[in-house]
């Protein structure tokens, strides 16, 4: 018996839900963040159709507040794989010059679950790949791989469509597209596994450095441009400094650590004792606040 | 270092040699199970308990976990592990699982994932859901309960959707003070059942999930379990050492459903699929179903190379030396092993959804990568899933399990679920809501020479009827100008649909101005004014409605006429009888003035005839009645008969 390693079960799961998706929606894309769940969904989009390049767009959902490393990574990537880059942002945003140190939560609200919905409109897109995984939050562990939203792109959690074997259900009804999570089964430990033995790169953020940072209610920031605005006597002190999870450098928490290495980012996360998530702003607001922003269109 | 470390996380190994810890941890492999039992089991707590032992919480979860046990939890001020696992809000404030959650935890060893499925009668479907990915299923007993009925629907259930290894876990062991003789009763006693249902072997663990004994490590406070008698493994070992589906899959015939056409340019031509079961290498000799062409594999192709073989579960494509016709929905297998071809099944059937299953009306089926249109016959038998006794049925409803019979408009390669899930499981779709609203096992093809009489293979009209919940009918008025056919008419609609019936009004207003306005009034252009109403109105029947028709038609040939299109006793003519003298002294538009003038010509009863029905089913008489009751008695007639 040949007996396959978890990641290559993984790997193959993941490799037929985007052939499902290929054979069966009219128009997919990926969408792609940047970050390391979007490098894994990336490089195995690359796997599913070898030797076609995938045979969808990638799409940003830019912000304009992204890392600067998380541009250069993207352009790079998105070449690389031979696929078309759509980068959207959001144009009320822009006008309004929404961000994240004066606008809060609209910030995330406009640029993204706006800027989402907008994108996804504006090309008639009908299925949209996402690197959400289900052990990130408790609600995404109850979502499907599958998952409609509704013209009004919300997510309806009570009634969702029941997944057996490996038969997806993709028939939509009008106004209606879908979001498909190919990594729903992986855990945060398996993407870090799974980038070592493929050799995938990640934006250099993930690997401890010396950086510019300062600290601002509990969260270590880090001052990645002059957009970053000082409040009076607060100096960037350089601290090495990784990040866990990458979004906009404004609301993104970095953790202090010497993990220089992929295996010393691994051996520093088995070891370690908060999730990912708690870097990320977003989550802190109530127990629910995943669910809620999800059934409102957030990805 | 507790124990529980030694199991989960060799945190020396990982912290002084990284990278031989992943060369271990690269080569897990993976285990899907199911969880069943309901709350008051303790199925949360034990989840819960495995994800915490396993180190899958982290320490902020900890933190908002014991803030939640404080206000919502069960447990007092100790940690309430079933708020870990409960995820949707509505599930968290009632206390209760209401979907199917995956989550995953890793030993050593294996990792796992677990479908965390609510364990109540109502969700059959979410249980059925989580069993069919599953490769073992842990039944959970509360051990002071002993076997229940729910024990065994959920036993029934892992049993039906052909999970093999199966746990017994014996679960709240502190609550009976550890007792030998209650686990052994509890034992046998489910033994039995299990034989009774086919269940060939299951393991019993006597634990308690919220204390955490026989989990990880053997307790002392049972220290009978480590006798010879029993097995003495603890809930993680027998999870740890429990095969796996795909790896008995290996064993199976070949078998690889082609997902899609891999075409870059002219010079490549694969074929991407999962392979289902067996393994293939290249200079195999291949079969393509339903076609039968054959050829022989070329290469067996991935992102990383060539491969020498490829096996079930893996995700490749195939090149063939021949170019044969291939694509979506086709099954590749090894030239003397195909698979059965067929177009009439007998499968088990769950039913998902609200709305009953409607025998006769096509569904979208999903099997392996073919969707088809198939039309399901009335069960056989629907299974109690509680007793698992065999009832009659005419349909199914939410939640209910049945046998039946299955056509689909062309033939589909299979295999019975038995042998092979991923080509003998299937899912139902419907058409219109596109909602999943059923899923089947496929048991065997259905011989052509004992093919069973199809009732229907397309939504006829007695489907539509069904839907409708309503006998269709046409209300057929007959009756003078101004005899107060359409003021009638229109009162019956309003009621009817009042009751809530679906129903449609033809009229003079509606039909003279579109259908019909190329007719004039000439006796030829009444009669085909009257057959394309008949017609429609047959066609609204068809569909379903109870159509009413509000015109003079004079003559009883015509009225024949569209009696005689419709079916037995779906045709009922109402006489609005008002005298002539009435009518015209009504004369509400002005037309009986118009016509003794000799304005109007061809007018009925001034100078063309009006040949009064001679058995109409309903006699209205509009001198003696008012319109509204008129109107009571053709909507009592019509209800009543």
């Amino acid at each position: 018996m040949t007996d396959l390693t978890h990641l290559q079960r993984l790997e193959a799961e993941s490799i037929h839900i985007m052939r499902e998706v290929v054979a069966e929606a009219e128009k997919p894309v990926m969408l792609y963040s940047v970050g390391k769940d979007s490098a894994v969904m990336l490089h195995i989009a690359r796997k599913a159709f070898y030797p076609s390049p995938p045979p969808f767009p990638l799409m940003h959902v830019d912000t304009t507040w992204k890392f600067q490393a998380m541009y250069e990574l993207r352009d790079r990537a998105a070449k690389e794989a031979g696929m078309d880059l759509i980068v959207h942002q959001n144009p009320e945003a822009k006008e309004q010059g929404i961000n994240p140190f004066d606008h809060g939560s609209v910030h995330t609200d406009m640029w993204k679950t706006e800027g989402l919905k907008q994108a996804l409109d504006k090309f008639g897109f009908d299925a949209a790949f996402g690197g959400a995984r289900r052990d990130e939050e408790k609600s995404r562990a109850k979502e499907r791989v599958f998952s409609f939203r509704s013209a009004n792109h919300r997510w309806d959690p009570k009634n969702q469509r029941p997944e057996l074997w490996k038969l997806y259900n993709a028939r939509k009804s009008k106004g209606e597209s879908i979001r498909v999570f190919p990594l729903s089964n992986w855990t945060e430990l398996d993407i870090w596994q799974y980038i070592h033995l493929e050799n995938i790169e990640i934006v250099p953020l993930y690997l401890s450095q010396p950086r510019p940072t300062v600290e601002r209610d509990g969260l270590l920031l880090m001052v990645d441009d002059d957009r970053f605005p000082l409040e009076e006597g607060e100096v960037p002190e350089m601290k090495s400094i990784r990040f866990r999870t990458l979004g906009c450098y404004p609301l993104t928490g970095a953790v202090e650590s010497e993990a220089q290495t992929l295996p010393e980012i691994i051996q520093e996360m088995l070891l370690t004792t908060t999730s990912e998530r708690q870097g990320r702003a977003i989550d802190h607001d109530q127990a629910a606040s995943m669910e809620k922003k999800k059934q409102e269109g957030y990805f | 270092m507790s124990d529980a470390d030694v199991i989960y996380k060799t945190d020396v190994l990982i912290a002084e040699d990284i990278d031989a810890y992943l060369d271990q941890h690269h080569n897990k492999s993976m285990l899907r199970f199911i969880t069943c039992g309901s709350v008051d089991d303790g199925k949360s707590t034990l989840i819960g308990r495995l994800l915490y032992d396993s180190k899958m919480i982290f320490e902020d979860q900890l933190a908002s976990l014991e803030a939640d046990s404080k206000s919502m939890g069960t447990q007092g001020q100790e940690i309430d592990f079933a708020l870990l696992v409960d995820g949707l809000a509505a599930e968290r404030e009632q206390g209760i699982t209401i979907d199917v959650a995956y989550r995953f935890f890793a030993t050593e060893k294996r990792k796992f994932i677990v479908a965390d499925t609510p364990g109540h009668e109502q969700y059959t479907r979410n249980m059925v859901t989580g069993a069919s990915t599953a490769d073992l299923a842990v039944i959970l007993i509360d051990a002071r309960q002993g076997v229940l009925t729910q024990t065994r629907r959920h036993s029934y259930l892992v049993h039906l959707l052909g999970i093999r290894n199966v746990i017994l876990a014996v679960n709240k062991m502190d609550l009976v003070d550890y007792s030998q003789d209650r686990f052994d009763e509890i034992v046998a006693d489910y033994t039995d059942f299990a034989k009774s249902i086919g269940m060939e072997e299951i393991m019993p663990i006597p634990i308690s999930g919220l204390k955490g004994d026989n989990i990880v490590t053997l307790s002392d406070t049972m220290p009978w379990y480590s006798s010879s008698e029993y097995t003495g493994t603890t809930l993680i070992n027998a999870l740890e050492e429990a095969p796996i589906n795909t790896a008995r899959m290996e064993e199976a015939k070949f078998r690889m459903p082609v997902q899609w056409v891999n075409r870059p340019n002219l010079d490549f031509r694969g074929f991407s699929g999962q392979v289902a079961s067996g393994r293939i290498h290249p200079g195999d000799a291949v079969r393509v179903l339903p076609s039968g062409k054959t050829s022989t594999v070329k290469e067996v192709v991935t992102f990383d190379g060539n491969l020498d073989e490829a096996v079930a579960g893996q995700s490749v494509t195939l090149t063939l030396n021949d170019e044969i016709d291939c694509s979506r929905g086709d099954v590749i297998t090894l030239a003397d092993e195909p698979v059965e071809v067929a177009d009439q099944f007998e499968a088990t059937i769950v039913w998902m959804t609200e709305d009953e299953m409607l025998p006769g009306r096509p569904y979208i089926m999903k099997v392996g990568t073919n969707r088809v249109s198939a039309t399901i016959t009335e069960p056989k038998y629907e299974v109690n899933v509680n007793t698992t006794e065999q009832l009659p049925a005419r349909t199914l409803g939410l939640n209910t399990i049945g046998v039946c019979n299955i056509a689909t408009d062309r033939p589909i390669p299979f295999d019975a679920y038995g042998d092979n899930p991923d080509l003998g499981g299937f899912i139902l779709i419907d058409r219109m809501t596109n909602q999943t609203v059923g899923a089947g096992l496929i048991h065997f093809a259905l011989r052509r020479a004992h093919n069973i009489h199809w009732q229907a293979v397309d939504v006829d009209r007695d489907a539509h009827a069904a839907q409708k919940n309503q006998q269709p009918a046409l209300l057929w008025f007959t009756g003078l100008s101004g005899s107060g056919k359409s003021t009638i008419a229109n009162l019956v609609e309003q009621k009817l649909h009042a009751l809530g019936k679906h129903t449609f009004l033809l009229d003079g207003d509606n039909v003279r101005h579109g259908l019909n306005k190329d007719l004039g009034f000439t006796d030829v252009d009444r009669v085909e004014n009257i057959r394309r109403i008949g017609e429609v109105a047959k066609l609204m029947t068809d569909a379903g409605l109870i159509v009413l028709t509000a015109f003079i038609s004079p003559f009883i040939a015509e009225r024949r006429m569209v009696r005689e299109m419709m079916p037995e006793g779906e045709f009922i003519e109402i006489h609005v009888d008002t005298p002539l003298e009435v009518a015209e002294q009504r004369d509400v538009k002005g037309l009986y003035k118009k016509a003794r003038s000799g304005e109007l010509k061809n007018f009925t009863g001034i100078d063309s005839p009006y040949e009064a029905p001679e058995n109409a089913e309903i006699t209205v008489d509009t001198v003696a009645l008012s319109a509204e009751e008129a109107a009571d008695v053709i909507v009592a007639r019509l209800l009543g008969s």
